[in-house]
């Protein structure tokens, strides 16, 4: 039953067509909105992936922006930098969206993969899903670090200095050794003009560009296996006549309005630390990054920006230099390994027994004391403890395939709960 | 497209031959592209030999030179420093500097330098490449109540004596690197090429 139409209704329904023949516009808006069904139980939790595209979007066009006004050159990127923060109309802002939207994105993602934790959304049939997580946080990882290196000021240089050393722990592989590789990453004897200059590609095509086509993997490989939720219940498996799972509800318009709703309360944040708070108190812009880098200077404590700590406190927790380096890779790649390690016979937190639920919480604190403890000069009690976190982060994991079978799950119900 | 009477050995080999030619093509086409990461021909040249002059270098003071953007330390031990390398050797982890390339031929003894007197470093902790503070005070110090001078890392608390030999139990794992040098005369270092010429 067609009502009659004015002629620019008529219009946009002959361009939607005329598009539709010629590109699967309708199918695409279907697949991944009006027709692609999440369980209706999603809580508060489930705001993070949506934020983390938000945060995506703004670190890119803030980024197209910054690169406008940003000096590609060891000479000149540090005073750029401060041009930008006072002369250039707003400049202030755009950066501090940058260099704050780079925290809260790691806050974001740090929030989505404990979701994936508590709610087991890493488990059977979304491995896949998880380990194209994993990527996308190593990629977002080197960004950070990348990026971090680019203002030029004191821990900017030494920050780089550190972590491309670590490559210099590599044993002598006979064509190359350690020492050879770090060079070829600095493209000097030292971190010089070179090294930046690398790092400002790297930075603002080549990481970016990797990271676009994850997300795109991400997003669907997701809608491929469905959304996992809080009561880790396969909606697929319970359908009405239609096909279309009675605990589902559409994404569009259901949850592009909770996740609106969840955007203003992001802002809102976001907004009050740009405004506020912006270092945050040397946890989000350290104090020493207002000094220009110095090669002969190294500043008195040198650590990293608060989303590398957890692993650079494990990394100084070994007194050997090769056994830091392999122990802080090995605390990431093991991550990729949780599909297969939890061998409980229930998805959800909320099923699983007080076993998990201690360890769970037991490695949330460690990985926040280890935060902590990595932003410390490091006493030899603060290495004492980053001991003890360090090995009960990998007890978590290693032992995981004993102890997720030894707790005991309570009865999954058949439909998700209200 | 019809399968029938198609020669299947002959689709296999050309298959294969195309893959490893164009393999072959692919790691010759990546060379290039590794190749560029490595240090340019400026970055080259600006590492030549430095010249320092240490004539005005009292006893117990050290001089800071720069050799290839990195800090060069030369220290002009007393009689007293030299002492300390005898006392401290219990704590060391490598005090016969066994470890090969952290110092050339010359420096394989236990003052680690041409001329006892003189200490040449380069000024970069082992562990991770920040640079050591000189601490030649012999008294109680927050990292090592029974200090007897040396050289310690802030960044994380690495701790070398008067020789730069790393003491046990800190993070650096070798020595501090001796870099290459030669007296051009009794007032001259020249920093990056030995007494024999090598680089």
């Amino acid at each position: 039953m067609m009502k009659p139409q004015g002629a620019i209704a008529r219009g946009a329904t002959n361009t939607l067509e005329w598009l539709d023949a010629r590109l699967p516009v309708k199918e695409f808006w279907d697949k991944h909105l009006a027709n692609y069904y999440a369980a209706k139980n999603f809580n508060v939790w489930y705001y993070f992936g949506s934020l983390a595209i938000l945060v995506l979007a703004n670190q890119i066009i803030t980024g197209i922006w910054l690169t406008m006004h940003y000096k590609t050159s060891a000479a000149e990127a540090f005073a750029s930098v401060e041009y930008i923060m006072r002369d250039v109309p707003f400049g202030w802002l755009v950066r501090y969206m940058h260099a704050i939207g780079a925290s809260m994105f790691f806050i974001v993602v740090y929030l989505h993969m404990f979701r994936a934790l508590m709610y087991g959304s890493y488990r059977k049939p979304r491995e896949l899903l998880w380990i194209i997580g994993m990527f996308i946080y190593l990629a977002l990882m080197a960004e950070a670090f990348l990026g971090y290196v680019l203002p030029w000021g004191q821990m900017s240089y030494w920050g780089a200095q550190v972590i491309i050393s670590l490559f210099g722990a590599i044993p002598d592989l006979g064509f190359i050794s350690g020492p050879e590789i770090a060079q070829w990453i600095r493209g000097d004897y030292l971190v010089s003009d070179a090294t930046l200059n690398r790092f400002v590609a790297l930075h603002v095509i080549a990481v970016p560009l990797a990271l676009l086509a994850l997300v795109v993997l991400h997003l669907t490989a997701l809608h491929e296996v469905g959304s996992n939720n809080p009561d880790g219940i396969e909606i697929k498996e319970n359908k009405d006549e239609d096909g279309v799972p009675v605990d589902g509800i559409a994404f569009h318009p259901y949850y592009t309005v909770k996740d609106l709703f969840g955007v203003g309360m992001f802002l809102l944040i976001f907004a009050f630390i740009i405004f506020y708070a912006p270092e945050m108190g040397g946890w989000f812009l350290e104090h020493d990054n207002f000094v220009p880098a110095d090669p002969l200077v190294t500043p008195e404590h040198i650590k990293p920006v608060w989303y590398f700590t957890p692993f650079y406190a494990m990394l100084r927790a070994v007194p050997d230099k090769l056994g830091g380096v392999i122990v802080m890779g090995a605390a990431v790649f093991i991550l990729f390994l949780l599909p297969w390690l939890d061998r409980s016979p229930v998805k959800s937190i909320r099923y699983k027994g007080w076993l998990w639920k201690i360890m769970l919480t037991l490695f949330a604190i460690s990985f926040l004391v280890l935060g902590y403890l990595g932003a410390q000069s490091g006493s030899a009690t603060q290495t004492l403890l980053a001991r003890i976190f360090t090995i009960f982060y990998f007890a978590f994991f290693l032992l995981m395939p004993l102890w997720s079978k030894w707790d005991k799950p309570k009865p999954v119900p058949e439909r998700v709960t209200e | 497209m019809s399968s029938e009477g198609v020669n299947k050995n002959r689709r296999r080999f050309l298959t294969g031959t195309v893959s490893v030619v164009g393999a072959i093509g692919a790691v010759g086409v990546a060379i290039p592209f590794v190749k560029m990461w490595q240090p340019s021909a400026r970055a080259r040249a600006a590492g030549a030999p430095v010249e320092v002059t240490i004539d005005k270098l009292e006893p117990g003071q050290m001089l800071k030179a720069e050799w290839r953007g990195r800090p060069v330390w030369i220290l002009r031990r007393t009689d007293e420093m030299l002492a300390t390398l005898d006392l401290v050797e219990d704590q060391l982890r490598d005090p016969n500097s066994e470890a090969q390339d952290q110092q050339p031929d010359f420096a394989e003894n236990q003052y680690r330098s041409l001329n006892p007197e003189y200490l040449v470093l380069l000024g970069i902790c082992t562990h991770l490449g920040c640079s050591p503070k000189f601490v030649p005070e012999v008294e109680p110090q927050p990292f090592d109540p029974d200090w007897k001078g040396g050289f310690f890392c802030p960044c994380h608390n690495s701790r070398f004596d008067l020789a730069g030999r790393v003491y046990q139990g800190v993070p650096a794992p070798l020595n501090l690197e001796v870099p290459p040098y030669s007296f051009l005369d009794d007032n001259r270092l020249l920093i990056g090429i030995g007494p024999e010429g090598a680089a």
